[in-house]
């Protein structure tokens, strides 16, 4: 227990602290303390915050889009093994390297990769698309990383509803869109937040993604943090932007906390 | 009211006309439904599918391109491989050795410090009675929802302060390497780990227990024969977590790595932070058929020890 007072929350507390101090000469925090660093945060690197709250809600709209039906899909499968199958399929590339997993989206997506050969060969397009280090490819990375965390918890949902109630509704004369919102969707809406937080939180601290995939516009605040970092950088401005980065997660699960509680029938 | 099952058209069903419109959208609904349920989770599965089996197919290719295929070549896992056998290859194959030992090394020890902490954590909070036990049950999900970069960071700054004020105290100088990459994984081990076995602990009658108790077993005899028994499945998934967690972990070992602990991440990071060379392709392939061959693996010890309770 002590390992992780002393390896978690003293770490943090450092930073916090840190984050109110001057930067010295050398990068390192020293006295006085100051609120420069925080002012700096929001003044000058407000809109990479913005930008990061908007891909990583891109990300998760994105994911929900594409999870929530896959999702459906394997939950209704009639043979346990056909089910297991896929979901495996869906969680296998999750167990590969994240980096390996990025790279092999890069060799698609890049300039001389296979999705601008087929896009020229096709004739859709004269010359190769310019995707990678575009935001675009940003969120893509990102919904390519995360997926997996949209699904599980949907297709956990899912199962678990009785599909009595959908049989139900059609026989009270519900049409499949009335039957799905007022009965589906409600029922799996705990999988549907679940799912939401395990994307959105991950998304908003992302580094690898942006660092490989974005240009400059496409920065989160992961890749801001670390620049601050490398070589003598401005450790106090670092853990300032970590500090908010943290702000804004706790948020978040706080939102998700109260939401998961309503939605508990 | 109710609806009839419904053939292609209304008409012939004997819907009165001012419902034919309305049954037509169901069905026009129902058929869009249809096409949808499939085509998504298709698309779903190419997208996560796609760029790994691009990947793999192209570490054959002879070219260096992905792009073009030019035949069925091995040159690249040649390239790989050919230092070991004592040949002088292009690609630096021992630094690619070192860091997948140094992973290994690192997450075999982080996962047994973690695994030990973790179930004790987890027993502690369950079981104790203290002050501020809420509290420590909401800490365990602390390093979970934190970003990997405000951990690693806040380590970074941690490391820092400490071993500056070592050196002031003892004159002694410490540097980041296995030690701090070590601290640093089972910093966030420990949580995952103690939530598995909880998730366990939570499922266990608390009367066998007791039962064992009735029956003479002291504290030490009970924990040994019932609670930990009942509790390995869960320690054994907390352990398997906790040590692909830590092969898998860039960002933390990043901000704690020094000089000459490279992990298998840190090094394929390196490679694609270079002008990328075409051997990633072949040790990219190597590292999926060996996590493909971890989880299976990890699949069959847990079909065994299930078939083994069962009897």
């Amino acid at each position: 227990m002590a390992w992780l007072v002393v390896f978690f929350l003293l770490p943090l507390l450092f930073v916090g602290i840190a984050s109110f101090m001057t930067r010295g000469a050398g990068g390192q925090p020293i006295q006085p303390w100051t609120l420069e660093h925080y002012q700096r945060t929001f003044d000058v690197f407000g809109p990479v915050i913005w930008r990061t709250l908007g891909f990583a809600a891109l990300t998760t709209a994105l994911c929900l889009l594409v999870g929530y039906p896959t999702a459906m899909y394997i939950a209704s499968r009639q043979r346990p093994a056909v089910r297991l199958v896929l979901l495996f399929l869906v969680l296998l590339p999750f167990w590969t390297n994240f980096l390996v997993r990025t790279y092999a989206l890069i060799t698609i997506v890049q300039r001389e990769g296979l999705l601008n050969e087929w896009l020229v060969r096709l004739g859709i397009v004269q010359d190769p698309v310019q995707m990678l280090f575009t935001p675009t490819a940003v969120v893509l990375g990102l919904v390519y990383g995360y997926l997996p965390f949209m699904v599980l918890p949907i297709y956990a949902a899912v199962e678990r509803l009785d599909r009595r109630y959908v049989e139900a509704a059609n026989d009270l004369g519900a049409n499949d869109w009335r039957a799905f919102w007022r009965v589906i969707w409600p029922l799996t809406l705990p999988g549907v937040v679940a799912g939401s937080m395990l994307v959105f939180i991950p998304a908003i601290g992302a580094f690898v993604t942006p660092d490989l995939m974005g240009g400059t516009g496409g920065l989160m605040i992961g890749n801001l943090v670390q620049s601050q970092f490398r070589g003598r950088g401005n450790v106090p401005l670092g853990s300032a932007i970590s500090m908010v980065l943290l702000v804004i997660v706790f948020v978040g699960v706080l939102v998700y906390a109260r939401w998961g509680e309503r939605s508990d029938p | 009211m109710t609806p009839a099952v419904p053939s292609r058209d209304p008409a012939r069903d004997g819907v009165p006309q001012d419902r034919r419109g309305a049954l037509r959208r169901d069905l026009a609904t129902r058929r869009l439904g249809r096409v949808l349920g499939w085509a998504v989770p298709l698309v779903a599965l190419a997208f996560l599918w796609l760029p790994i089996a691009v990947l793999v197919g192209f570490s054959f290719n002879d070219a260096a391109s992905v792009s073009t295929w030019r035949g069925f070549s091995l040159r690249w896992y040649e390239n790989v491989f050919s230092s070991l056998a004592g040949g002088g290859s292009r690609f630096q194959t021992d630094l690619l050795l070192r860091s997948v030992m140094n992973s290994l090394w690192v997450a075999g020890v982080s996962t047994v410090i973690a695994t030990t902490l973790g179930t004790m954590f987890a027993l502690a909070v369950a079981r104790g009675r203290f002050p501020g036990r809420r509290l420590f049950d909401a800490l365990f999900y602390l390093p979970v929802v934190i970003p990997d970069i405000t951990m690693g960071v806040s380590l970074a700054v941690f490391f820092r302060i400490v071993f500056e004020a070592w050196q002031q105290w003892t004159g002694i100088r410490l540097v980041s390497g296995f030690g701090t990459i070590i601290i640093a994984h089972v910093a966030f081990n420990v949580a995952y780990v103690a939530i598995v076995v909880r998730a366990r602990l939570a499922t266990m009658d608390p009367s066998l227990e007791e039962a064992a108790r009735d029956l003479g077993a002291n504290d030490w005899q009970a924990f040994w024969r019932i609670t930990f028994p009942i509790l390995f499945p869960g320690v054994l998934a907390g352990a398997l977590l906790a040590f692909t967690l830590s092969l898998d972990d860039f960002v933390i070992t990043f901000f704690t790595a020094g000089v000459g602990t490279t992990t298998l991440p840190l090094f394929v990071y390196g490679l694609l932070k270079q002008r990328v060379p075409p051997e990633i392709n072949a040790v990219s392939t190597l590292m999926i058929v060996a996590s493909i061959a971890l989880v299976a693996l990890s699949l069959a010890l847990q079909r065994r020890g299930a078939r083994r309770s069962e009897a």
